[in-house]
């Protein structure tokens, strides 16, 4: 029998859940919301929402320029948020630039080596991140979509080759599956995959790439927002994520790239801003982080991303790896004992995070997901931007539920009960 | 309960029996169509036969992998367009897409669609619209590259 009544190390949920007016709303006939779809975006506490409007009530200016009050304390604004983050993924402000979201944050990087690898007017420094024929960008099986498919297009603007590590039969990186060498050029992966939940062995993958001198490139955006991260430890040389999926808004993420790399990296996108000097003959370009953050950034959207990692501080985010890891707990426990659930994934607590996979014989997945919005739950089905992933395992699609520090027990123990009721509706029970 | 009201017994039935499926030969062409949000698949074949005016559906083929909903809005195509004419087809399909892309403001045409007015519930569900017209619009595709051919 399932325990549900486990305290979750602590977290005063009922509380937390008061911060976020979203969650006490109905949908589909009345019925209360439960989210488990924070793996896609996560909602936002009031004190998030309550900053941006404070900044754009009280100092919003174009960043960066201008001499006046209000642009000076804009910028102040901005570039503490900077800070906060800093400290929250044990990273210089400098190393970390504003995006768009993670997925620019990757292209960035991949833009930045495809430009080096033209090599026309650029200095030494930048080659380094040159790549051509006969060079390696190695990637995993388990990739997001956003993590993939701008390698892909580098390799076949650039002429290197995509290798990449496959998936074991319970939701690993299989390590043994590909070897680098002096060839491999880059190391992208995810630190947790996004339909899985798997944790990458971060330190065996440094410690290869290293040894044969790649670049590694992190896709954090499941990591960063669950659990506590800190990237100069993780010693990898870029890492991505996104502030909507860490209760901050959507059209902000962040990329992390050591100090040395981003001097010497080429920018990506070039205008206003970015530069050191312009002349009609050509122009040289600031230090980072703003060399590569042409034009006039998102600015509440920043300050709001501050909001959300004070938020997540406050908490402590020992405190919400841990609320997570009971949330997926009781997720696996519940749902292995419906017939005909096979979860995708580690079905195990070990070197995981909080993002549970399956699919129910019989039904689709977007089946299932219909019968569960039409209990309130709110759940991601498809292939959640990992095809590759799931063509692996031979499925089309699965069912995802993901959680953050406003899930509560109940919530993920009714999900087994939807599946229950799917079974029944399709006539596979 | 709105689950039954989207998910009629008539398309269960199609679901659990789908009509016509299976790819056959002989076709004149074949298309694969996907559904990106989701990962579902369908690769459809058409058979046509006589010509210009006179050309009609002789046999629509397929092998899909997906939710019960584009299973069985293609079983449902068959039923509806094989043995039409061409123009008959056509406006058989766009009677079915004006329908499913109502966002549930048109109930649909029994006399012009049959059974595919089962899915005007589906229609009040962005997400699964296309679900409903995976196999249709592989259908209008594959015609269309019969007449190119021709």
């Amino acid at each position: 029998m399932t325990t549900l009544q486990t305290p979750t190390a602590g977290l005063d949920v009922a509380t937390i859940r008061d911060d976020f007016p979203i969650l006490s709303r109905t949908v589909r006939e009345g019925r209360p919301l439960v989210y488990l779809d924070s793996g896609a975006t996560s909602q936002r506490p009031r004190q998030v929402l309550d900053a941006e409007r404070l900044f754009l009530e009280t100092h919003n200016a174009a960043v960066h320029r201008g001499a006046h009050q209000l642009a000076e304390e804009a910028t102040d604004d901005y570039e503490a948020a900077r800070s906060k983050i800093a400290v929250f993924t044990g990273a210089e402000p400098e190393e970390l630039v504003f995006t768009k979201n993670a997925t620019e944050a990757i292209n960035l990087v991949a833009y930045a080596m495809s430009n080096s690898s033209i090599r026309t007017g650029l200095g030494a420094e930048s080659e380094r991140f040159a790549v051509g024929p006969g060079d390696e960008i190695v990637v995993t099986e388990l990739e997001h979509h956003a993590n993939l498919v701008p390698w892909q297009e580098l390799c076949r603007r650039t002429g290197a080759t995509l290798r990449w590590y496959s998936v074991t039969e319970d939701g690993r990186i299989d390590l043994d599956s590909l070897e680098l060498s002096e060839r491999t050029k880059v190391v992208a992966f995810a630190h947790q995959s996004n339909v899985l939940g798997s944790l990458a062995p971060v330190e065996e993958l440094v410690r290869r790439a290293q040894a044969v001198g790649a670049l590694t490139v992190l896709d954090a955006c499941q990591s960063v927002p669950h659990m506590p991260v800190n990237l100069t430890e993780l010693g990898v040389d870029f890492a991505a994520f996104s502030g909507h999926k860490m209760l901050g808004p959507s059209g902000v993420g962040v990329l992390y790239g050591r100090t040395e790399l981003l001097d010497a990296m080429p920018p990506f996108i070039t205008g206003g801003s970015m530069i050191e000097m312009v002349r009609m003959e050509g122009s040289t370009y600031a230090p980072p982080p703003q060399r590569f953050e042409a034009g006039v950034p998102m600015t509440s959207q920043a300050v709001g991303l501050g909001a959300a990692v004070d938020y997540l501080s406050a908490i402590g985010m020992d405190a919400v790896f841990a609320h997570e890891r009971e949330l997926t707990r009781v997720a696996l426990d519940t749902l292995r004992e419906v017939e005909g659930v096979r979860i995708i994934g580690p079905d195990s607590l070990e070197q995981r995070g909080g993002a549970v996979s399956f699919v129910v014989d019989g039904v689709h997945a977007h089946d299932v997901g219909q019968v569960l919005d039409d209990r309130g739950i709110a759940v991601r089905v498809g292939h959640h931007c990992a095809w590759p992933l799931h063509r692996r395992f031979g499925i089309a699609a699965t069912v995802r539920a993901s959680f953050h520090v406003y899930t509560t027990v109940e919530e993920v123990a009714q999900l087994a009960d939807g599946v229950r009721a799917a079974r029944e509706f399709f006539g596979v029970a | 309960m709105q689950l039954e009201q989207m998910y009629q017994e008539i398309i269960l039935d199609h679901y659990r029996q789908p009509h016509g499926a299976g790819l056959r030969d002989p076709f004149d062409a074949e298309t694969h169509h996907v559904n990106p949000t989701c990962g579902d698949e369908v690769t459809l074949r058409v058979k046509l036969d006589g010509d210009g005016a006179n050309r009609t559906v002789q046999d629509v083929s397929y092998e899909s992998l997906g939710c019960s909903i584009s299973q069985a809005s293609t079983s449902v195509l068959t039923d509806l367009v094989v043995g039409k004419s061409v123009e008959e087809a056509f406006r058989i399909l766009e009677s079915f897409q004006e329908m499913a892309q109502s966002r549930g403001k048109i109930a649909g045409d029994e006399e012009v669609i049959g059974d595919g007015i089962a899915f005007a519930g589906v229609s009040k569900y962005p997400a699964r619209v296309k679900c409903a017209l995976l196999g249709w619009m592989a259908f209008k595709d594959a015609v269309a590259r019969v007449k190119e051919e021709a």
